[in-house]
């Protein structure tokens, strides 16, 4: 590192050098080309593509030529909330959206108090690897073992055989997809909500059984409204997923999503982008009115 | 302060938890060696052909070679503007730095099919550049949404980091270039190795988004879809969810081993 800093100092290094002087005397000149460039990709790729998603909202496809046609039309939002269908397939998926993340937060939180609250050092490392595994491993093949596991000739249909029960018939169901989402985003449910448990010091536990609370007290008094911020941080993630996935109702169930539609408008036959962009904005409106609730109940912290 | 019964019941909550977690995936791996082209449980018989008919297949080798390539690109891509935002974040104080963080958190916490198709009709419809889909467009749509990833994490550890490590190499003479060289580099480079082999697992494996990017040329999971769709070539298919299953969770495992003490893996 000296011999460095002693070459650097030769007259060939001086402009660098004075370069970096310059920029050690100007803090703000450092931090403005530090964000020169993440903010510079995030505008031009992520922020105009969203700009050009909504503009496009209010364009219209050419019945004749198949071409878009700019001119500002409601036309799109108009058939979005006129049309049963489309309404239907928004609610179930939200329905859908909010069942996942409820399951998710029931399976989810005696786990995560084990791990937080009783498991020792090295068994909660072991299960924090378990679970991390898990979310982070392929997607696709998540949902495919699970169309395996379900199907009529599959491993559950063979283990209840074995147990002498009767087999399902959940393949390609409203159930099969609830299982199926529950399973994927699980994980994600998981991490927040440890979180938040093993942040909980233990004198405020002991604060409330020297006040007299007995143990389902300080359970529901102390405990669960500190676990709250992580179960919804949790939550933005497994309602989120469950809106945006398109690909889980399709190989695992047997109607559309908004995920389907949209999927359908831009890539599929019906080739409608002005469409897809109005029906995008519902998932949209819907997680910008979840993050609101949630920054409320203080689930960025938790996050 | 829990009871004796209540700890035994969490217990077998927990592990209950964790086969749901695992046996799916424990299951997917088996069946990459089903000796019979029909899926059904148990299988057939143990065999390992099918791995050199998916090691031959064309097509796979092809969605293969691109999913790397995207990976790698995409990741080299959110590394450095990762760091760069995680750096001014961290290390200057200014208006608007939670503005950062929740626009670089927004690809990833909006519901996928939105950055999907927003990418999709950006790249087709803006009035400056048409872009034509491809390597190209798949690597700037995951490095966007992996940004975020580098991000949290270098943030983490150089919040962790005291200042004055900088401010004495600067001290001793060291320029700007020789600071993050030989001081913040060592510093941040566990943590960098790890959003590295964050970053490629996500996207290797992500399909949502990607459909939206691409146009006929297909990426592993891309490729997967297609065949789980069509329902064929499956046992080729069994093969290639088994590598990607390893392709995912051996950089994820060495990330987390690599992070114990900040970041993904946080201890008390």
């Amino acid at each position: 590192m000296a011999t460095q800093a002693y070459e650097a100092g030769r007259p060939e290094g001086s402009a660098r050098r004075r370069l970096s002087a310059a920029l050690w005397r100007r803090p703000w000149l450092r931090a403005v080309a530090l964000l020169l460039p993440p903010l510079g990709w995030m505008a031009v790729f992520y922020l105009a593509a969203l700009a050009v998603l909504f503009a496009s909202a209010f364009w219209s496809i050419d019945s004749f030529t198949g071409k878009l046609t700019h001119t500002w039309t409601w036309d799109n939002f108009h058939t979005i909330f006129s049309d049963p269908t489309y309404r239907q397939i928004a609610f179930r998926t939200i329905w859908m959206a909010a069942a996942v993340t409820v399951t998710d937060a029931i399976v989810a939180f005696p786990f995560a108090y084990y791990m937080a609250r009783i498991a020792g050092p090295r068994q909660r490392t072991l299960l924090f690897v378990l679970v991390l595994l898990p979310l982070w491993s392929s997607y696709l093949a998540r949902i495919y073992a699970w169309r395996l596991i379900l199907n009529h000739d599959g491993a559950l249909n063979w283990t209840l055989g074995k147990l002498g029960l009767p087999a399902q018939g959940w393949a390609f169901t409203n159930t099969a997809m609830w299982i199926v989402f529950s399973y994927i985003w699980l994980p994600f449910m998981i991490l927040p909500v440890y979180a938040a448990l093993e942040r909980i010091p233990d004198s405020y536990l002991e604060a409330s059984r020297d006040l007299g609370a007995r143990n389902w007290t300080t359970f529901r008094r102390v405990i669960v409204p500190l676990a709250l911020p992580g179960i919804v941080a949790g939550s933005i993630f497994t309602f989120s997923l469950t809106l945006g996935d398109y690909i889980t109702p399709s190989l695992v169930g047997n109607v559309d999503f908004i995920g389907n539609v949209i999927y359908r408008n831009v890539l599929g036959l019906t080739n409608n982008l002005p469409f897809a962009a109005a029906y995008a904005t519902i998932p949209l409106a819907v997680m910008g009115l979840y993050l609101i609730v949630a920054k409320r109940l203080g689930a960025f912290e938790a996050l | 302060m829990e009871t004796r019964a209540a700890r035994i019941s969490l217990s077998v909550w927990t592990v209950a938890v964790v086969l749901f977690l695992w046996l799916p995936l424990v299951l997917i791996c088996v069946y990459a060696f089903n000796s019979s082209n029909i899926q059904s449980w148990p299988i057939a018989g143990f065999t390992t052909k099918w791995f050199s008919s998916a090691w031959h297949d064309q097509e796979a080798r092809d969605a293969l070679v691109l999913s790397l390539k995207a990976a790698v690109l995409a990741t080299s891509v959110a590394l450095l503007l990762g760091t760069a935002a995680a750096t001014a974040v961290a290390r200057f104080r200014f208006f608007g730095r939670d503005a950062i963080t929740f626009l670089l958190v927004l690809p990833i916490a909006l519901p996928g099919v939105v950055t999907g198709i927003a990418l999709n009709s950006f790249f087709g419809n803006n009035p400056v550049h048409h872009f034509n889909p491809g390597l190209m467009t798949i690597v700037i749509g995951h490095a966007t949404f992996c940004i975020v990833i580098v991000y949290n994490n270098v943030v983490a550890r150089l919040r962790r980091t005291q200042t004055s490590l900088t401010e004495a190499s600067m001290d001793l003479g060291a320029d700007g270039w020789q600071t993050f060289r030989f001081v913040t580099l060592p510093v941040v480079s566990t943590a960098l190795v790890a959003e590295a082999l964050l970053a490629f697992a996500l996207s290797f494996d992500e399909v949502i988004v990607t459909t939206f990017t691409t146009s006929a040329e297909n990426t592993l999971p891309i490729w997967i879809l297609g065949n789980l769709r069509l329902k064929q070539q499956l046992p080729q298919m069994n093969v290639m969810v088994f590598f990607v299953i390893v392709m995912t969770v051996i950089p994820v495992a060495i990330a987390a081993r690599l992070t114990r003490d900040t970041g993904i893996l946080r201890r008390r």
